[in-house]
């Protein structure tokens, strides 16, 4: 397992270097004149205009000797600046990276605790109609469109019944609490702001339910299955035979186990989350990468879908190999060979 | 030792064995949408790109499901949605499938340098979360249900390359193939006679349940303004018009039941198909 | 006469099939042992022998229909809800399972586990308290340093360590009875002596009732004073162990015997029985075991024999008194 880890670690360099080319190569290859974009269709027939534009961006350069600038800029950090918001792209992504993050981990948060909730019930219940219920309401989670799901429960919730505020990160009345981390959760409660905190809460829980529930059923699905094969087990029946009542068999000694191979799809739901987010910050209007994504690719903004292309690529890599460092060190058996190995 | 489980007493009388509920329900829906897309222009009262009457009516008798900001009529225009969804998403399954299956064969045969360009190209592409591929290809392809389509065979190709190889891995050890390769059979004829016949059933239970996700995956391009541009009757070009308008729900109401029936078909056709090949997993 | 530790009554336990069938896996059994005893179960698999100890323990799949008495200390077992099986499992009655590999958690310290034993019935003691329990439980099945083998996982275990951990957390709460299921099955040869001299020992120190459940006549032979032999799901012979082995009723019990190793006869070859025990769907009629039987007559596939006093044991058979005497009628006359 200790190999496999370094394998992995070994190779994530050279992954994200693929990452990295295979977005950079998208870009070259582009039939849209991104020109267009840059300087809007009237000046298309200024020679001096487009002149100085290509100079700009550096679009008249050959392919390789753009790859290698590409590359050394990105080593500094520096991913181009944006067509559109003429901003550098790093710096548009680290703006909008934390609102991003607060959404993806908020319906990693409910998505996950409601699955495995609903796994251990269907498990519990085999056969039965809260296992048929459970694992109905998982398929639609994962069947429904994101962004007509978004949209009904805020028509519900928010104009029809009035309960949640409507789309945004923040009341529309409010500011933004004091910069610290970027996430407003932690923000305003640092600055001891109860009702800002309460408020961006409130703005939170419609987004990331709808974002939670598409991982709600994977989640369920596995751990409804791990369960069953863990409650088969033995020490299942041991745990009984000393007298341990169903809900500590069930949580302290089952669930602890069948959360194993539950971990290892967490990864793998991190990829419905961000196909998830774009579509729910756009209809959500959530300032983050998501949105800055779609609005980058409706504008041919080429920088700045490479720059989320890479960002997106090295997350979905960085998320996988965690899950797998996460599995070594919840597993005992795994820690054990990995201390023999050092 | 083991407690012997009670097995639950469960009859089915006229039903053969596949056909367990979620099978028969997917069923249903999957043919309910192939017969309406192609008897649709035979019996719609209206045509999904004209003016059917005035704007934003809710459901009533006459417009089902209302009219749009143009005053189109939204079951007219759901119903013929069908028509590229359906398609589309048959299309990406096939290349991907056959382009796929035609690298990871290769590589799972051939080996050596082969293999491991074409599997280094399998892990590059699976590096991204799929969506975020398909929008940048298809931004750099210029927007369009077309190139909508090639961005996803261009994301979905690789996981039947990496399906394939690890089958025809598995098949060659048997002993039927080392006996035709000891006969003396050409390597191409050894490949295309003894071992790929056996490496299908998987792939097709995989594509089956890809299916429901190349249709969401289309409809999330259109969304986003990548795939079909208006005025085609597109599900998700139609929920991105019924978003600017969403205190009119019902504008989005079809699509949005269209595309959620029709995934949850295929994901309660995927479901019980894996259930009856594979009984583990139930 | 003061009651017997555990004492069973025509106990039968079946299971619903596929079409909604009852399958019997135990009939009638009859069991009974006295405190400070240890007991012999034997039988092959499938002779219903672990399904009855799952029955004392109420822990049978919820499928399962049970009848007869379970009386542990003269209290009825039988119709108890799970609250208050739960205050006899583990405190009245200690289990031990067969594979100490799977009846450990693999994700629990050995300590831990123990120490869960000790609090789940008595919530009231500190977690050091039973932490310290649990030190001193692994001392009681002698597991050298047993401080910092409680602060370890079960894969750091031999399998023989483990076995003594499971029973370690079998003896937590002191109870009168421990029920040990094929308990050195899964050992190798050495360590299951180990083992049985572990439970001979608590049985004289603690004075603990044991039933030894159990295929192997060789392992009841030197640890327990009486036993009782199953075969498709009903008891056919039972008694003192120097009485059922000086003298078998039951040609099942001497095949049995039979085909033990004996280092003091001239039989070389191992005698094993022909055939095998019937599926629980499909048991012939009379007597399970006429199939298998060297003694078979018309008598025993049509009636079901019932258990009698013959000799010296309590036999289920229509011929123990020919069995008992003969040498004629031999089983080898199925060699193969």
């Amino acid at each position: 397992m200790s190999t496999y880890i370094l394998r992995r670690l070994i190779a994530m360099p050279l992954l994200l270097l693929g990452v990295i080319t295979v977005a950079f190569l998208l870009t070259y290859f582009t039939a849209a004149d991104p020109l267009t974009s840059i300087i809007g269709e009237r000046q298309m027939n200024n020679p001096a205009v487009v002149e100085a534009a290509r100079e700009r961006w550096g679009l008249d350069r050959s392919l390789p000797e753009r790859y290698v600038i590409y590359l050394g800029n990105l080593l500094q950090g520096d991913m181009g600046t944006s067509f559109r918001t003429r901003q550098p792209v790093s710096q548009d992504l680290m703006v909008r990276l934390p609102a991003t993050l607060e959404l993806v981990i908020a319906a990693m948060i409910l998505g996950t605790t409601f699955g495995v909730v609903l796994g251990v019930l269907a498990a519990r219940f085999r056969d039965g109609p809260i296992d048929n219920i459970a694992r109905f309401f998982a398929l639609v989670g994962a069947s429904a469109p994101v962004f007509w799901s978004g949209l009904l429960v805020l028509f519900i919730f928010s104009v029809q019944l009035g309960w949640l505020p409507g789309p945004g990160r923040i009341d529309s009345r409010a500011i933004a609490p004091p910069f610290l981390t970027g996430f407003y959760t932690i923000d305003t409660l640092a600055a001891g702001d109860w009702a800002g905190f309460r408020s961006v809460l409130m703005q939170l829980i419609l987004p990331a339910s709808v974002l939670g529930w598409t991982v709600t059923g994977i989640v369920s699905r596995m751990v409804r299955a791990s369960m069953l094969d863990v409650l088969g087990q033995e020490y299942i029946l041991a745990a009984r035979a000393k007298g341990a009542g169903p809900l500590r068999v069930l949580i302290h000694h089952a669930l602890r186990n069948a959360m194993l191979p539950t971990l290892t799809i967490l990864g793998f739901s991190f990829a419905y989350l961000i196909t998830g987010a774009i579509l729910t910050e756009t209809i959500f209007s959530w300032p983050g990468i998501g949105s800055y994504a779609v609005a980058a690719a409706r504008g041919l903004d080429n920088p700045a879908i490479v720059g989320v292309t890479i960002v997106g690529g090295a997350a979905f890599l960085i998320t996988n190999l965690l899950t797998d460092i996460a599995y070594a060190l919840v597993d005992p058996r795994v820690k054990l060979s990995r201390q023999e190995g050092a | 030792m083991s407690v012997i489980a009670a097995p639950k007493a469960r009859r089915r009388v006229f039903l053969p064995q596949w056909a367990t509920l979620p099978v028969i329900l997917g069923g249903a829906i999957l043919l309910f949408w192939i017969v309406v897309g192609i008897t649709i222009p035979l019996w719609s009262p209206y045509e999904p790109t004209m003016l059917a009457g005035m704007r934003f009516q809710p459901p009533n008798a006459e417009h089902w499901l209302g009219t749009d900001a143009l005053g189109r009529d939204v079951l007219t225009r759901t119903l013929y949605g069908v028509r590229h969804s359906l398609p589309i998403a048959a299309m990406v399954i096939v290349c991907a499938v056959l382009i796929g299956c035609t690298l990871g064969a290769i590589a799972g045969f051939v080996g050596g340098i082969v293999d491991s360009v074409i599997m280094r190209l399998v892990d590059v592409t699976l590096s991204f979360p799929p969506i975020l591929l398909a929008m940048a290809v298809t931004a750099a392809l210029g927007p369009g249900l077309g190139n909508a389509a090639i961005a996803m065979v261009i994301v979905w190709w690789p996981i039947y390359a990496r399906l394939m190889r690890a089958q025809v891995l598995s098949v060659r050890e048997r002993e039927h193939v080392e006996a035709a390769v000891a006969a003396g059979a050409t390597r191409p004829r050894v490949l295309v006679k003894h071992i790929l016949p056996l490496c299908w059933s998987p792939i097709i239970v995989n594509a089956t349940m890809d299916f429901g996700q190349v249709v969401l995956l289309v409809a999330s391009l259109s969304f986003i303004g990548l795939g079909a541009a208006p005025p085609t009757p597109e599900w998700g070009q139609m929920i991105s018009d019924g978003a600017l308008h969403f205190y009119r729900w019902w504008i989005a109401a079809g699509p949005g039941i269209a595309i959620l029936s029709i995934v949850l078909g295929f994901n309660f056709l995927g479901d019980g198909l894996r259930d009856f090949l594979d009984p583990r997993s139930k | 006469m003061t009651a017997p530790l555990l004492e069973i009554r025509d106990l039968s336990v079946s299971f619903a099939g596929r079409h909604g069938e009852a399958f019997e896996a135990v009939s009638g059994v009859d069991l009974t042992v006295s405190a400070g005893e240890l007991h012999g179960v034997v039988g092959e698999s499938g002779s219903g022998k672990s399904v009855t100890m799952l029955a004392v323990m109420g822990l049978l799949s919820p499928g399962a229909r049970l009848s007869g008495s379970i009386k542990l200390d003269g209290r009825e077992l039988v119709g108890l809800s799970d609250r208050q099986m739960r205050k006899v499992r583990g405190v009245r009655i200690g289990y031990i399972f067969q594979d100490p590999m799977t009846a450990l958690n693999p994700l629990l310290t050995i300590g831990d586990q123990i120490a869960e034993a000790v609090r789940i019935h008595r919530p009231q003691v500190s977690r050091a308290q039973s932490r310290a329990r649990a030190v001193e439980l692994l001392q009681l099945v002698a597991i050298p340093m047993p401080e910092k083998r409680a602060t370890q996982y079960p894969h750091e275990f031999s399998g023989g360590m483990r076995q003594r951990a499971v029973i370690a957390m079998a003896m937590a709460n002191e109870p009168d009875l421990l029920i040990a299921d094929e308990p050195t099955t899964a050992l190798d040869v050495t360590i299951q002596a180990q083992i049985m001299e572990l439970l001979e020992k608590l049985r004289q120190d603690r004075g603990v009732g044991i039933v030894l459940v159990t295929h192997d006549l060789g392992v009841v032979a030197g640890a327990a004073r009486s036993l009782s032999i199953m075969y498709s799901g009903r008891v056919v012979e039972r008694g003192l162990v120097d009485d059922v082995f000086a003298a078998p009723h039951h040609p099942y019990t001497k095949g049995l015997l039979g085909s033990l190793p004996q280092p003091d006869a001239r039989v070389e070859r191992l005698r094993a029985i022909p055939g095998a025990p019937p599926p629980i769907s499909a048991r012939p009629a009379g007597c399970a075991f006429h199939p298998r039987c060297g003694y078979a007559i018309d008598i025993c596939r049509a009636e079901r024999p019932v258990l009698r006093q013959v000799g010296a044991t309590t036999v289920a058979c229509h011929r123990a008194e020919e069995v008992a005497a003969g040498q004629a009628e031999e089983m080898s006359v199925h060699d193969a």
